[in-house]
């Protein structure tokens, strides 16, 4: 079980499966996922897509349900509770979508859309609500005349405050961000990435950010976890895992990062070879199969977690941290 | 994905829809028709219902405008009254049988464990010829108006179950339904407020057709004499009498059935019209 970056757990996410029945076959989306996210910081899953980072997102929140494993939220199993209990359970809880386009609902309007979860909870009467939407638009940078408006009439990125703000009106104390800036252009994205870092500041937000960009991550986070093919392969604190990468995943996808100088001396590590099917995992280590140091014996059991660090794990059966 | 987040279509909805010509003179023709019968009771040149016996089938002419029939009633005062009749079973049915579709729509789309048993209803209902499982329904309960709306609605729910079926599968699967969810919306509430508004654009396309087919059926059967009781004026019982006098007087089923046909191409136009304006994607599909 790896131990984590400091502080006790809000979120313990434990031996995490989800598998989806095709006609094709079953897909293994996400296999014994478990880490924990510390009260107040903010952790990024990253990996490729087909990864399992979104379906890991939404099974932590149960959205969708688990094949099998847990979700402790602040103490309790929310796959123990009923659907009233989780009903109630939301409200400390909360995503931000990929999509600012399909995230919100097109046929109401910016006030209802802000209001809703406040709604759903019997929160106030409907004039509180509406000065508690104004208040949340403000905060997010936008006017409280907004709500007046329909989602259509906004911009990406104003759309992705829409959004935000929707989920922070039942002051959640846990929000997962799904690819929540990939949508937008990148200057709206470091807007809308400080707009994060500032809320988790005033209103100390735990943060699960789940990206395929490792440059907005290590901005942005205190905890990485690189998933590939629906396996951890490494976790730990931003700045070890990203000085001293110990999975030889983590080390390609770290020297596909663009460096902003050109004539900077790279190492790039091309993988071979595509993401394998989820239909059909390689048996033992998932990445074998596109390893530059894998050897038949990695097939034989899925690795585990071998100590790099202070609450830095690797998932590589070759690592060794006297290298 | 986009799709759904194109501006909501009310803005340039009525430019776009009379933007076709066929489209407006339809929709003129049939508020026409529609006003002219509301109206019966003041416009209404004699009482639908008073018979003559020295009238009797009387050419169209100063006096009767459309002739009289084999009572000597006034073919044009019965054509308003009729069309009431006409008319009001097809707006009732397009209302009664998109509510019961809605509901089981929404319901087998939502509820996987009742999808199953309630698309092979659907599928069921549906593998019956329309006028048939009509007239079985109509004899079950009896021919009045009301009894005449009931029996069509089951017949044409149906259609829009389907439909709403389908597009809720659709809707269902998009971020904001999982952000509703997310939120703690209970479910009834994530199906009226959340998905429903998103699907009315089919809804009301196939309400339209509704609407034209259950006129024509209502004619159908009133013109088998199992519809609504004949002492009633429909176009469809004024085609029947009149089928009679085919070799004398031409024109006692030659309005009501111009009276069905007019109604029934607008309605279908302004379906069209509709489905082009409201949902580009439906237009290839139906």
């Amino acid at each position: 079980m790896a131990e984590t970056v400091a502080g006790d757990a809000l979120v313990q996410i434990r031996n995490l499966s989800k598998r989806f029945h095709t006609p094709r076959g079953t897909v293994h989306a996400v296999s014994d996922v478990s880490f924990d996210i510390p009260r107040g910081s903010i952790t990024g899953l990253v990996g490729e897509s087909g990864s399992g980072k979104t379906t890991l997102g939404r099974t932590l929140l149960r959205l969708i349900e688990p094949s099998e494993g847990q979700t402790i939220f602040d103490g309790a199993d929310l796959n123990m509770l009923d659907s009233n209990a989780l009903r109630t359970a939301r409200r400390r809880m909360q995503i931000i979508f990929q999509d600012p386009v399909s995230s919100l609902n097109p046929r109401l309007k910016v006030g209802p859309i802000v209001a809703e979860g406040l709604r759903a909870h019997g929160i106030g009467t409907s004039a509180e609500r509406k000065e508690r939407v104004a208040g949340l638009l403000e905060e997010v940078g936008l006017s409280p005349d907004a709500m007046l408006r329909f989602p259509h009439e906004f911009s990406g990125g104003q759309r992705q405050r829409i959004g935000i703000a929707r989920a922070l009106a039942l002051e959640p104390e846990f929000v997962v961000a799904d690819e929540s800036v990939s949508a937008l252009d990148v200057s709206i994205q470091a807007q809308v990435l400080n707009l994060l870092l500032e809320l988790r500041e005033r209103r100390n937000l735990t943060m699960l950010f789940i990206a395929h960009d490792l440059s907005v991550v290590e901005y942005l986070c205190d905890q990485i976890v690189v998933m590939y093919l629906g396996r951890i392969a490494e976790i730990g604190p931003a700045r070890p895992l990203y000085s001293d990468p110990g999975h030889p995943y983590t080390q390609a996808l770290l020297s596909a990062v663009p460096v902003p100088d050109p004539a900077a001396a790279r190492d790039r590590i091309i993988l071979t070879g595509d993401i394998p099917s989820p239909l059909e995992p390689p048996a033992g280590c998932v990445f074998r199969t596109r390893c530059p140091l894998g050897d038949g014996r990695c097939a034989a059991e899925v690795p585990a977690p071998r100590r790099a660090g202070e609450a830095h794990h690797v998932y590589c059966r070759k690592f060794d941290a006297n290298d | 994905m986009s799709r759904t987040s194109s501006a909501p279509i009310e803005a340039r909805f009525l430019e776009l829809l009379f933007s076709r010509r066929a489209v407006l003179l339809a929709t003129i023709v049939l508020s026409a028709v529609a006003l002219l019968c509301v109206c019966a009771p003041w416009v209404a040149p004699d009482d639908p219902v008073r018979m003559s016996v020295r009238a009797r089938l009387t050419e169209p002419g100063m006096t009767y405008w459309l002739g009289a029939d084999a009572f000597g009633r006034d073919v044009a005062s019965r054509l308003l009254y009729a069309g009431r009749v006409s008319l009001g079973v097809g707006l009732g049915v397009a209302a009664f049988s998109s509510l019961v579709g809605i509901v089981i729509g929404l319901c087998a789309g939502f509820f996987q464990r009742l999808d199953g048993p309630l698309s092979r209803l659907v599928d069921a209902m549906m593998a019956f010829p329309d006028i048939l499982l009509a007239i079985a329904l109509v004899s079950i309960l009896g021919g009045s108006a009301v009894n005449v709306i009931i029996a069509l609605s089951i017949v044409y729910a149906p259609r829009i179950a389907r439909i709403v079926r389908a597009s809720t599968l659709v809707i269902r699967e998009l971020p904001f339904v999982e952000a509703a969810t997310a939120l703690g919306v209970s479910t009834p509430s994530v199906m009226v407020r959340h998905v429903l508004p998103n699907i009315t654009s089919p809804i009301i396309v196939q309400a339209t057709f509704i609407f034209a087919y259950a006129m024509l059926a209502e004619a159908g059967l009133s013109f088998l004499g199992v519809g609504i009781d004949p002492s009633t004026p429909t176009w469809g019982t004024m085609v029947n009498e009149g089928r009679q006098y085919l070799d004398q007087a031409l024109f006692l089923i030659l309005f009501p059935g111009l009276a069905i046909s007019v109604s029934v191409l607008a309605l279908q136009l302004i379906g069209d019209g509709l489905r082009d304006a409201l949902d580009p994607r439906l237009a290839k599909d139906l």
